[in-house]
């Protein structure tokens, strides 16, 4: 059985994606449980999985699907890396999947059920461009993932639907520049598993098609992360998003494709080779632009989901800049920030879903004593805010704290500067909504879904904003172990000293 | 020698967790306060109950975990740090009594998070006094930084606002400068652990390199304890509930910025560097312009508690100034003065709010003859004022005395006599509140009625003057603070022979 978990991971949601408006048809709540359960099944096999790959000394765990042997047969490869990130992912996805049950109270069998499906492939998606081995196979998990991306934005109304449509055409474009890279690299070498792939492209690296493929993978997954300037489809949708799926969309959806850079760039190339540093370097630069482009957008917002959406931009530059810095610190710092951001991000998307819920508000400015009403959620929010400017002992600091680290250990100093910048203009856009929250009057929001029993929010909403809030928390008290412990096991074998 | 305990991390612990419970208990206003005056208690009994075994050389450390795959989350009771500790736990407990008296007096909004900010900022401010390594400080002073912004926005008018946003520009500001500078001594030396005498040295780097390090590093101590021209969040903090003020400007906030440079220069850089890259030179410079613009300032404040805030720029200048000196006796003067200027100005702040609650007046120029009425809090307002003149006999004259000293053994005497002229305009503008209090006639008759403060604020105010003057006549009075400072230090300057007699 345990053998079995990097599948099933992928292939319990899978499962429950197919089957979810069937049962849904069944019974209006059936589909939701079977996803729901899923995800919890995928969860608990992905803990699994990263025990196991902590057990191993980092050792990657392969597994052949159909036991057919690569580089002919696909494999998932599970290394410490994205055991963790993959724990993440399937962590969003359930807390997003139980958060975004009150949404859905009224609609119907077909949407509860539509919705399922497409939440549960998105966690599929997301969990196999992770997991696998096998650069066309990353392909397909990518579309899975954008498919029902395009879907939940859609979801959230009209607005909704035309942000869908635009990241749909920028989406698609993305992906074709992906398998076009891919296309490069296999008519060079005949194989398409990464290992395999990274072998044979060792004495070609300075061939022109690869150099070409370097850029593309950069505009493909810079275009799926959000990375600037490739971020225009991204404020509209998840701004528009529907607000259950919001957190996973905003927190980890453009997670993933970074790290698929990270894969290609220091596992499969090797940031050793000229280019690739060239590339990394490009990367770098965009980054920084971004954290400080981002950043000054997001001040400029007072729609509280689009300024979320604007300091993402800046929250990607972070982890471009951490690959570029491509230091031990850096990398280190880069694949922490995923992990934070996801949660920093997811938790903030949730805070205002729950306002939204409650209220029907979103803009900044009308927040006002929001606290007296909902003590719980400005708890997270306030976790939450302070962790993106990184200030200590909440996640986001360590994060800063490692790629600064790496910064200086390089001598690149100006992304020492970028950084500190960066926490200065994150710290006005945050401190504005605290400022908001806690000063200013109460506006007299109106109640459209006043709480029932003692609690803010119902219990399905509350649970995972409260449980991301100390997730913030435990992420920078336990920074030590995940870097130690898992991180350091993972990281390519040339920095390992 | 080290002994491993967690009672450092009980201190700083015990004060978090009362906020917590203070959050939950906001609909029972005596419960909230009990679990106030009760973690001012326990913090203070715990950190008493270390001073002995480190009076006799030992140290108590703790490591809780590791705050990064290095650096480990580390407290250490060295005497500096007790110093420190001592004195803002201890302070601690008057002070809640006295925000009791004079919330409830003043019927303030919003006691609930006002109390709970409290409790975190004196945890914070336990544990800078504690840290071992450079990285542990940093997180508690920024904890400190987020945790005094609600009490600066307490009145949560416009005026609170935008004091609050001048507060947060210049404390994150100097953080993040301070960090980054963390982050390459990190690189430089290797290490960020605490070390009396300092841990850098000269063959690290460049000179300016090293200089440049100086100044980004103190600026964030800088900013905190308003060395000019870094001070202007400090005045327009006053808006600041009263009790808010005297924390700010006596325990916490200000005295966490001076200790931050105290720690600086004596563990971090450590004397015999900075006298080689001559970056404290400047230093003492901006810290006795400080001195002086600060009392000048201050002659022209018609209202009480900004004149207070400006005489509390200057005399936290004393602090820095002792430090930047360099000499042994000047770093010993420097300890004296956080544990001095801490008792006469939280005695000050806590009569200017006492006059406040019970007369409503905020002006002097309002206060003639109210003496009459408040003669018990006028009196401690004398002898605190005196002592921050250095009066021989109040506590202010034993720091100030040392300071002096040190500025002799570095051959420096010029400082002297900015000292003494500090010291003549702190008189100059302390003295004529006494002076309109008691021997003006009130025209309006409004003071006529003898009308004491409330109990809850009145007896704070009489414990705190009258430890200023017994701990002026025997500096070693309880804890033996002036046994601990001049431990501090002697390790700082241990081995080194700069400028000596």
């Amino acid at each position: 059985m345990s053998q079995h978990f990097p599948v099933l991971i992928v292939l319990l949601p899978l499962s429950a994606a197919l089957l979810s408006p069937f049962f849904s048809y069944l019974h209006r709540q059936a589909g939701k449980w079977i996803a729901i359960l899923s995800l919890v099944g995928a969860f608990l096999c992905s803990v699994g999985l990263l025990l196991q790959v902590v057990a191993n000394g980092g050792e990657a765990i392969h597994y052949w699907m159909g036991d057919w042997m690569p580089p002919l047969g696909i494999e998932f490869v599970v290394d410490p890396i994205n055991g963790v990130i993959v724990t993440m992912i399937t962590f969003v996805a359930l807390c997003s999947a139980i958060y975004s049950t009150p949404f859905l109270k009224k609609n119907n069998w077909l949407y509860m059920g539509g919705y399922y499906t497409l939440m549960a492939l998105l966690c599929v998606g997301l969990s196999g461009m992770t997991l696998t081995g096998d650069a066309f196979n990353l392909y397909v998990y990518l579309e899975i993932a954008s498919l029902s991306g395009y879907g939940l934005i859609a979801l959230g109304g009209n607005k909704g639907t035309l942000a869908a449509f635009r990241y749909l055409l920028i989406g698609t474009i993305a992906a074709s520049l992906y398998l076009l890279a891919l296309g490069f690299m296999y008519s060079m070498t005949g194989s398409l598993n990464m290992a395999d792939l990274s072998v044979l492209l060792q004495d070609k690296m300075d061939s022109p098609l690869i150099i070409m493929s370097i850029a593309l993978l950069i505009a493909a997954f810079g275009i799926k992360a959000a990375l600037f300037p490739f971020h225009g489809w991204q404020p509209d949708a998840y701004t528009y998003s529907h607000p259950g799926a919001a957190p996973l969309i905003s927190g980890v959806m453009s997670k993933v494709p970074a790290y698929a850079m990270l894969r290609f760039f220091f596992y499969l190339f090797g940031a050793q080779h000229l280019f690739v540093q060239h590339g990394l370097t490009v990367v770098g630069i965009l980054g920084a632009l971004g954290i400080i482009l981002g950043s000054v957008m997001a001040i400029a917002q007072d729609d509280f989901r689009r300024m979320l959406a604007y300091s993402s931009v800046a929250q990607i530059g972070y982890i471009g800049v951490g690959l570029a810095i491509g230091s031990f610190y850096g990398l280190i710092g880069a694949v922490l920030h995923i992990i934070n951001h996801a949660f920093m991000k997811g938790s903030l998307f949730m805070v205002i879903g729950g306002v939204r819920y409650r209220f029907g508000e979103v803009s900044i400015s009308k927040l006002g004593q929001i606290g007296k009403k909902m003590p719980f959620t400005v708890f997270t929010l306030v976790v939450a805010a302070l962790a993106m400017i990184g200030i200590p002992p909440t996640g986001g600091f360590f994060s800063k704290w490692y790629i600064m680290l790496g910064a200086m250990q390089t001598e690149q100093y100006i992304y020492v500067a970028v950084l500190v910048i960066s926490s200065l203009l994150n710290a006005i856009y945050f401190f504005r909504v605290l400022e908001n929250v806690f000063i200013n009057p109460d506006p007299g929001l109106k109640e459209l879904n006043p709480p029932t029993g003692k609690l803010e929010l119902p219990l399905q909403m509350l649970i995972p904003i409260v449980v991301f809030g100390i997730a913030i928390l435990a992420l920078g008290f336990c920074n030590e172990m995940i870097v130690d412990g898992i991180i350091k096991l993972g990281l390519p074998e040339v920095f390992v000293r | 020698m080290t002994i491993t305990d967690i009672r450092p991390f009980l201190a700083v612990g015990v004060s978090l967790l009362a906020a917590f419970l203070i959050m939950f208990s906001g609909k029972k206003p005596n419960v909230r306060e009990f679990w106030s005056v009760a973690a001012a208690f326990i913090k203070a009994a715990l950190i008493f109950s270390m001073v002995p075994a480190v009076l006799a050389g030992n140290v108590f450390e703790y490591t809780l975990f590791q705050v990064t795959d290095t650096i480990g989350f580390t407290l250490r009771t060295d005497a500096a740090g007790m110093v420190f500790a001592c004195v803002s736990s201890f302070l601690y407990i008057p002070v809640s009594f006295y925000a009791i008296g004079y919330m409830r007096g003043h019927h303030e909004k919003e006691q609930t998070g006002f109390y709970a900010a409290f409790a975190v900022c004196l945890s914070a401010a336990i544990g800078i006094a504690l840290s071992a390594n450079l990285l542990t400080f940093f997180i508690f002073y920024e904890l400190l930084t987020v945790a005094t912004w609600p009490l600066v926005f307490h009145e949560r008018n416009e005026e609170a606002r935008f004091s609050g946003r001048k507060y947060l520009i210049y404390t994150l500001v100097s953080g993040q400068l301070m960090l980054a500078g963390i982050v390459a001594i990190y690189v430089m030396a290797g290490t960020l652990d605490f070390q009396a005498g300092g841990f850098l040295t000269a063959d690290m780097a460049p000179t300016w390199v090293l200089q440049l390090l100086f100044f980004l590093m103190v600026l964030g101590g800088a900013v905190k304890a308003g060395v000019m021209p870094l001070h202007g969040w400090l005045p327009s903090a006053m808006v600041a509930p009263t009790p808010v003020s005297a924390l700010l400007h006596a325990v916490a906030v200000v005295k966490a910025g001076a200790f931050c440079v105290l720690r600086l220069i004596g563990f971090v850089f450590g004397p015999a560097l900075l006298a080689e890259i001559g970056a404290a030179t400047v230093l003492a410079w901006f810290a006795a312009f400080t001195i002086i613009a600060a009392s000048l300032i201050a002659m022209k404040q018609d209202n009480l508690k900004r004149r207070l805030a400006f005489s509390t720029v200057g005399q936290l200048s004393y602090v820095v100034l002792g430090a930047a000196l360099l000499a042994p006796l000047s770093i010993l003067g420097a300890y004296y003065h956080i544990v001095a200027h801490a008792l006469m100005k939280i005695t000050l702040f806590m009569c200017a709010g006492a006059i406040i609650v019970t007369a409503h007046k905020d002006n002097i120029s309002d206060m003639h003859g109210i003496g009459k009425k408040m003669p018990i809090t006028m009196a401690c307002y004398t002898i605190a004022s005196l002592g921050i003149a250095g009066m021989p006999f109040v506590i202010g004259f034993i720091s100030k005395w040392n300071l002096g000293l040190g500025a002799l053994q570095v051959g420096q005497p010029l400082y002297i006599a900015i000292l003494i002229a500090s010291a003549l305009l702190s008189l100059s503008y302390l003295m004529p509140v006494t002076y309109l209090a008691f021997f003006k006639p009130n025209e309006k008759g409004e003071f006529k009625t003898y009308g004491e403060a409330n109990k809850f604020m009145l007896i704070p105010i009489c414990v705190t003057a009258a430890l200023s003057v017994i701990l002026g006549i025997m500096p070693n009075f309880g804890p033996h603070l002036y046994d601990l400072a001049s431990m501090a230090a002697q390790s700082i300057t241990q081995g080194w022979i700069g400028g000596g007699w």
